[in-house]
């Protein structure tokens, strides 16, 4: 297995300058990600899972480690990268899915999906034909097809969301809750699809609050909490 | 040695009015305006005895032109005969010496306000036309600094977008007198209030052409063969006014620049505007030898230069 | 303390713009102070600031309107090269008119209030050597067009259009030649919070799908999230901060930025 990422002593805190006080988020995380490989973080609420996963994607800057990221382009560090390299790994290797979606108003929900398709130079007609293929898939009705989701409800924009951000097979790919408030059906067409992303060597660092959708792909889980972090000996559990 | 063998002679006034020095400046001024043809050269312009606005700017260059062999010709929208335009020959011949004409074949020097005499001037003949408003950019730029940088950058999208906007409101473009040209593919130049019918006889002329403006204290030229192209767009073709098919009620000639003459019953009718013209036609149909020369209108079309 | 950035590695293109240790003052008071910024093709920068924080001024700069008292400034473009403010006056006219789009607050700045809209966009046409009527005409409505601007109010002159309409002829004159670089100063500030909607989402589809290259300077925090890739952070004519959009929102690093992120939120 070839390995995607390894982090090493990262160290994440906040400074808050206007209440003169720092609040560390977690140090001293260290792990490896090999292609194919799911990585849950668990610990409780405040332990900093999305943080980790927000300074892996660097919408927060660490305080010091090293997240050397395997590009095609290239062995690089996540953490000292150039924003515009940054920019570019977000757009063709790294993706962060969330269940909020950023709809933009008169972009409809297939031109939104095929987005990433189209920025990887697919023609228009695949793109848009990939992206109705899984609007259908995450259970979007096809009416709303050509509807700003700005104006769509809660669950369907998070479908919209879903569709869009797993579209396009990425190297690296961080979870954040997606599966919060999902009925069902789209649920069980996110685990299909992260499966088959998974079976195609994407590696994935996911938070669930509810792991038990997508326990069977689970290979490592890595304890956030304080007292696990310290006891370090405790190796990773395979579940 | 004394003064007296070092100045000459007191006279009641210098030969051609100006001072030698004046006409020394008016003269290297000149030169400038020809060596590049429509940029516009700052001169002092004295006072002469005629108000500003009158034609001082041109008679100026007729006085440092003329000699007492120059042949004068002056003519005044076309006319010989109005006030301004005797007046200026009477004057030029006074200081002068110079006899006068008003046949544009016998002339050297002619001096015109708003026309350009409808037979064609030679390589030994020069215009001097009378400018008003020297600058083309006026109306498009108030600041004159900054029009004399746009002239120095050749600075013309605004003159274009004065015809586009021209064309956009009102279906063609409006400017009549005055309608600005690029003279030698460099400076755009206004020649003068000309009606747009004389702008084309510019074009790769034979003869020289001095433009000079009093009041503003502008001279420029256009040289002999020099291009001179009139501002317009490839798909709207320059127009000259549609004279083409009037006749002169008085002469019959016909095809050339007119006058209008409103009558009583609310019709017009029409005159050639180039009054000397004019008079040759009648005497050539009256049976008298005239010497008539050649038109650079014929049958109310221009001849191309090119 | 936190980690310093590695100049790009994976971005093989070269940027676009470089403007680097620019300084200007004015009397005694220093607009801009050691500046650089760099911006890839493609990217929108937003530069983020108080008024007076020297935001304008740099782009300005940019724009070659204003010379700095040092400091340099490339743009990749096969025409030009070496530093830009050695450019003569001439030179620098022609580059603006030809690569360089800009929108300006004040309308008054950009355009001729009352020649006709179309005018207003055909002029840029004009400068750059087009002399047929009708495809200045054609080229005009097409940028109006691609700007959202009502095509039956083509010849009304500006002073008669209201903010947000004036401000999509400044956009439409902007991008009329295709520009390699669009600079936009506040090109919302002082519109009515719908119309400023309405003109960024044009401006955000305009960016979109023509890939346009910008530079964005505003003090409205909103108007950066929505439009910019990365942010330039400005404070009394220095660079206090720079990032990721997201970054400089969710993860602000200096006082400054934090309070400004916090009184925005």
């Amino acid at each position: 297995m070839s390995v995607v990422l390894e982090v090493q002593s990262l160290t994440k805190g906040f400074t808050m300058h206007h209440l003169n006080s720092y609040l560390a988020a977690f140090s001293d995380v260290s792990f490896d990600l090999n292609a194919g490989e799911f990585l849950l973080l668990k610990g409780h609420n405040g332990a900093g899972k999305s943080t980790l996963l927000r300074t892996l994607y660097r919408t927060y800057l660490a305080q010091s480690g090293q997240a050397l990221f395997h590009s095609q382009h290239g062995v690089i560090d996540l953490l000292r990268a150039a924003d515009v390299d940054l920019a570019l790994l977000r757009r063709s290797e790294i993706g962060f899915v969330t269940q909020f979606l950023v709809a933009r108003p008169r972009v409809s929900a297939e031109a939104l999906v095929a987005e990433p398709l189209r920025r990887a130079a697919w023609d228009t007609a695949s793109a848009q034909q990939e992206a109705r293929h899984w609007l259908q898939a995450f259970g979007v009705k096809q009416s709303l097809w050509r509807a700003y989701p700005t104006t769509f409800s809660g669950g369907e924009q998070q479908k919209v969301n879903l569709a869009r951000a797993l579209i396009l097979p990425q190297k690296l790919l961080l979870l954040d809750e997606p599966t919060a408030s999902l009925d069902a059906g789209a649920r069980a067409a996110l685990v299909a699809r992260l499966a088959e992303l998974k079976s195609n060597g994407t590696a994935m660092i996911g938070v669930f609050h509810h792991p038990d959708d997508v326990a069977h792909l689970i290979d490592r889980v890595i304890d956030l909490t304080p007292e696990a972090q310290q006891n370090k000996e405790v190796p990773d559990v395979v579940v | 040695m004394s003064l007296s063998s070092l100045t000459k002679p007191w006279q009641p006034m210098s030969y051609g009015f100006l001072d030698a020095s004046a006409k020394r400046e008016i003269r290297r001024k000149m030169l400038k305006a020809v060596a590049v043809p429509g940029c516009q050269m700052p001169y002092a312009s004295r006072e002469v005895p005629m108000a500003r606005g009158w034609g001082t700017g041109g008679l100026q260059v007729s006085l440092t032109l003329i000699n007492p062999k120059t042949c004068v010709k002056v003519i005044d929208q076309g006319a010989d005969d109005s006030v301004n335009a005797a007046s200026i020959r009477r004057f030029l011949a006074q200081v002068s010496g110079a006899p006068t004409t008003l046949d544009t074949l016998k002339a050297n020097l002619i001096q015109s306000r708003h026309r350009i005499p409808e037979e064609k001037l030679t390589a030994h003949q020069t215009l001097v036309l009378q400018v008003p408003n020297p600058e083309p950019l006026r109306s498009v730029q108030p600041n004159m600094s900054i029009a004399r940088q746009m002239h120095g950058d050749a600075d013309y999208g605004r003159m274009w977008l004065q015809l586009y906007e021209q064309i956009v409101r009102s279906g063609r473009v409006m400017q009549g007198a005055s309608y600005p040209a690029m003279v030698n593919g460099r400076h755009v130049m206004t020649p003068s209030p000309i009606p747009r019918w004389d702008v084309p006889k510019l074009h790769m002329a034979q003869h020289l052409t001095i433009l000079s403006a009093g009041r503003e204290k502008r001279i420029y030229a256009v040289p002999p063969h020099t291009r001179v192209e009139p501002l317009v767009f490839d798909d709207v073709p320059y127009r000259v006014e549609d004279h083409g098919d009037l006749t002169c009620h008085r002469s019959g000639a016909r095809g050339f620049f007119m006058n209008e003459i409103p009558l009583p019953d609310g019709s017009a009718a029409h005159e050639i505007s180039d009054s000397e013209y004019g008079v040759k036609t009648i005497r050539t149909r009256d049976g008298e030898a005239v010497e008539t020369g050649d038109t650079w209108y014929i049958n109310g079309l221009i001849e191309d230069a090119t | 303390m936190t980690l310093t950035l590695n100049p790009p590695r994976l971005v093989a293109t070269d940027a676009l713009l470089q403007i680097s240790n620019v300084s200007k003052s004015y009397g005694a008071v220093n607009a801009v102070r050691d500046v650089s910024a760099t911006v890839y093709p493609g990217e929108v920068l937003g530069i983020v600031g108080e008024s007076g924080s020297g935001k304008s001024t740099l782009l300005r700069m940019m724009n070659l309107e204003e010379i700095p008292d040092s400091g340099t400034y490339t743009l990749d473009l096969p025409e030009v090269s070496g530093n830009l403010f050695d450019l003569d006056r001439f030179a620098r006219r022609m580059l603006c008119a030809k690569r360089i789009g800009i929108v300006y607050q004040n309308p008054h700045l950009g355009l001729l209030m009352d020649h006709t809209s179309s005018g207003n966009v055909a002029e840029r046409l004009l400068v750059a050597g087009e002399r047929r009527f009708g495809e200045l005409r054609a080229r005009a409505q097409d940028a109006l067009a691609a700007s959202e601007f009502p095509l039956e109010r083509l010849d009304d002159p500006p002073r008669d259009l209201s903010g947000g309409m004036q401000q999509r002829v400044q956009l439409a004159k902007a991008i009329a030649l295709e520009p390699a670089l669009l600079l936009l100063d506040e090109p919302t500030t002082g519109l009515d919070v719908s119309v400023q909607a309405l003109v960024l989402d044009t401006l955000k589809r305009l960016q979109q799908e023509r890939q346009i290259t910008m530079v964005l300077v505003s003090h409205d925090l909103g108007v950066i999230r929505t439009l910019a890739d990365r942010v330039m952070v400005m404070r009394r004519g220095q660079v206090v901060e720079a990032g990721l959009v997201d970054q400089i929102f969710q993860d602000p690093q200096h006082p400054y930025t934090q309070q400004l992120v916090h009184a925005k939120l």
